[in-house]
Order: C-alpha cells, then structure tokens, then sequence
C-alpha cells in the first residue's frame, strides 16, 4: 500500500471533509475540515497501518482568520508510506488530541501548546513541556518579538528582553540582487 | 630499658639545626593566598558545548592537575570556583544561582565562553545575557567554545586575582589601625 492509494480511499471515505489533496515530489498532503480532524487521523492508524506519528506542528499564519495550522507527519511502521494532515482552526477553537491514537503524541501536542498557545481538548496532561509553568507569553507566535518580554515569577524563574541592536536580521530567499537577499533588519508590524 | 645518656655534643635549646632551611618567614596573607590558589576545586556547572571542552581541559592532554585544579566537585558545598560553561537560560538561571549561593566563601566564578558571558549568539527570549546579570564573574573567557588552553588561561587568571587578595589585612584593619 502506498500513501497515493491511502489519499484516494480517503477521499473516498470521507468525501467533501477532505478539502484539497496535495502531491508535491512524492509526498502525499491532505487538508481536512477540523471537525473531521480526529477521524481521519484515527481512520489512517486504525485502518492503514499509519502506527507512527513522526511530528506534530503548527503554523502561525498571523493575520489570517483561521490563524493556526496543525500539521500532523505520520507514517507506516515498515515506512513504505508517509502521509501528512493539515487542519485550520481559529484562535478560540481547541483542537481534538492524538494522545488516543498515538502515545507519542503527547509531548508534541504539550510542545505546540508551549510555544503557540493552541489548546488540545481531552489531553490528559497539557502542560508546557519547555518553558516553565507559570511564563505567560507563547513565545513562536509571530506577533512575539524575538527578544522577549519581561516576566517574573519569584523563586521561578524570570525573563528578560535580549538586546538586538536593531534587529532580528532577517534574510530573504530567493531576493533580486545581493543586497536584498543578505541579512537586513526588518521591522515586524 | 636503658635510659638514653645525654650527648656529649652542645645542646641547643633555642636552635635546631635539623629544622634549619625548613623555615620560611612570610605574611599570613601570602601564606593563605598559596593555599589557595594551588587547590582550587572547581564546580562544573556544564550546560552546552562549552562543556565539552571543560571535560577535555580535566582529562589527561590538557590535565588541570597541573594546577591543582582537577578535583572537579559535583557539591558546590566542597567548590571554590564556579566554571559557568555553556548557554544559560531563564529556566536554569535561578538553579545556577542556587549552586552559586550553596558554595562557601571564598568562592570565585568564571563565566565560560561567549554564551555564559553575553548569551553569545543567542539573542532570544529564552537565554539569559550573561550569567553576570545574577551572580558576581571574576574572569570571562572568550571564545565559542574556548579551547581549553583558553580555560586553563582563565584559571590561571583567577590564580593571579588570588595573588593579590589581602583578606587578612582587611579583616584586621581596625585592629592594625588601632595598634599603630
């Protein structure tokens, strides 16, 4: 079985909750309608054989409604296939954990709560995994500066804001010339 | 058992010549600051790379025995200087100075590397900037990470810091001050 013939029965299955199919040099990418997140991640480890989550991450597309993308890697045991899941939510909206489906889900779902904020409904121990119990802030969403904010929390632990002398620096890929492409302040909005 | 009779030779009562050369005149102050400065035990406090490169300056190539310094001690209650080597972040920074408050007086501190005296290349919301923003740093010691020549440099450095401390003459100020 391969993850082309996983994509098709898939859409079979689930028709229009599947929203677009990708292919890009071989890897398979789905989008799925967030209500139907869980079950097509319980119908790929259930039915196909997907016994293993390689990462689970998310995307901050700041500015956009909705704003956060869980992306979900897993994959076959023999690793003869690999599929990747994608759903959008809003920022109020929790999102329905894996830990049911995969055990290693667990710290990687703590790790997005940690640095994006995004909550997991029915996660049996949603707790930051990196940072301290107690930081306020989610420090990868894109509207946290790089430096930091300050924070204090006694006998804890506190933070601080990193001098940038008038960073971060940012590079930009496939720029016209030189100029454009080597490393330059760019002011976050 | 036969009493020892008594020598034939001079007695000296207020000289020995068996201890002659192995007496040396110095100041309490030097005699202290010797003491300590060849038996500096150090407390490795390894948090990134830089640590690496703290282990190899122990082992046998680079050998911190040289200077006394080799007893590397995992209880800050046992340490007299503190080698900050590595990234020191929010979350650990409180526990650094922890370990920096358990170790006895007198205790010196050298911060290790780019990281533990600047935050280095890390210019982020999660490492500290220099490990001198909590607890006092005698020597920095550049480099990412330094060799270890270049912490063998740094030790020497707080050796020579030692060389010219004058506890006792600082403790007794007032005494001296009051004699004279």
């Amino acid at each position: 079985m391969s993850a082309t013939t996983d994509v098709t029965r898939l859409t079979e299955a689930f028709g229009a909750k599947i929203l677009k199919t990708v292919e890009f040099r071989g890897e398979q990418t789905l989008y799925v309608e967030p209500a139907s997140l869980h079950d097509v991640l319980a119908k790929c480890r259930n039915d196909y054989g997907y016994e293993m989550v390689l990462d689970i991450s998310s995307v901050d597309h700041f500015g956009d409604d909705p704003r956060f993308e869980m992306v979900y890697e897993i994959a076959t045991l023999d690793d003869s296939s690999r599929l990747r899941v994608k759903a959008a939510f809003a920022e109020d909206e929790s999102v329905p954990t894996a830990t049911d489906l995969w055990a290693g889900a667990d710290w990687h779902e703590r790790e997005v709560w940690d640095m994006m904020g995004i909550p997991f409904s029915d996660h049996p121990n949603l707790k930051r995994i990196l940072m301290w119990e107690g930081y306020p802030f989610f420090p990868l969403r894109k509207d946290f500066p790089l430096a930091g904010r300050p924070s204090e929390m006694p006998d804890v632990a506190f933070s601080g804001v990193a001098p940038l002398e008038g960073g971060p620096f940012v590079t930009t890929a496939g720029g016209e010339d030189t100029v454009r492409r080597e490393p330059r302040a760019r002011i976050v909005e | 058992m036969v009493s020892p009779t008594p020598s034939s030779s001079t007695v000296h009562t207020a000289y020995d010549s068996k201890i002659e050369g192995n007496v040396i005149i110095t100041r309490v102050d030097a005699a202290i600051n010797w003491m300590r400065k060849n038996s500096m035990w150090p407390m490795p406090m390894g948090l990134a790379c830089c640590a690496i490169e703290m282990m190899a300056t122990a082992c046998s190539r680079y050998d911190l025995s040289r200077f006394g310094m080799e007893v590397m001690r995992f209880s800050p209650r046992q340490a007299d200087v503190l080698i900050v080597s590595g990234t020191v972040t929010y979350k650990m920074a409180l526990a650094v100075k922890r370990i920096w408050d358990q170790m006895p007086e007198p205790k010196w501190c050298i911060a290790m590397g780019a990281c533990a005296s600047s935050g280095g290349m890390y210019r982020s919301y999660a490492v500290l900037q220099g490990i001198d923003r909590l607890i006092p740093v005698d020597v920095y010691i550049s480099g990412c990470p330094p060799r270890p020549e270049a912490l063998i440099q740094g030790l020497m450095k707080v050796q020579e810091k030692i060389e010219g401390e004058k506890s006792t003459m600082t403790q007794k100020q007032s005494f001296f001050e009051e004699v004279s």
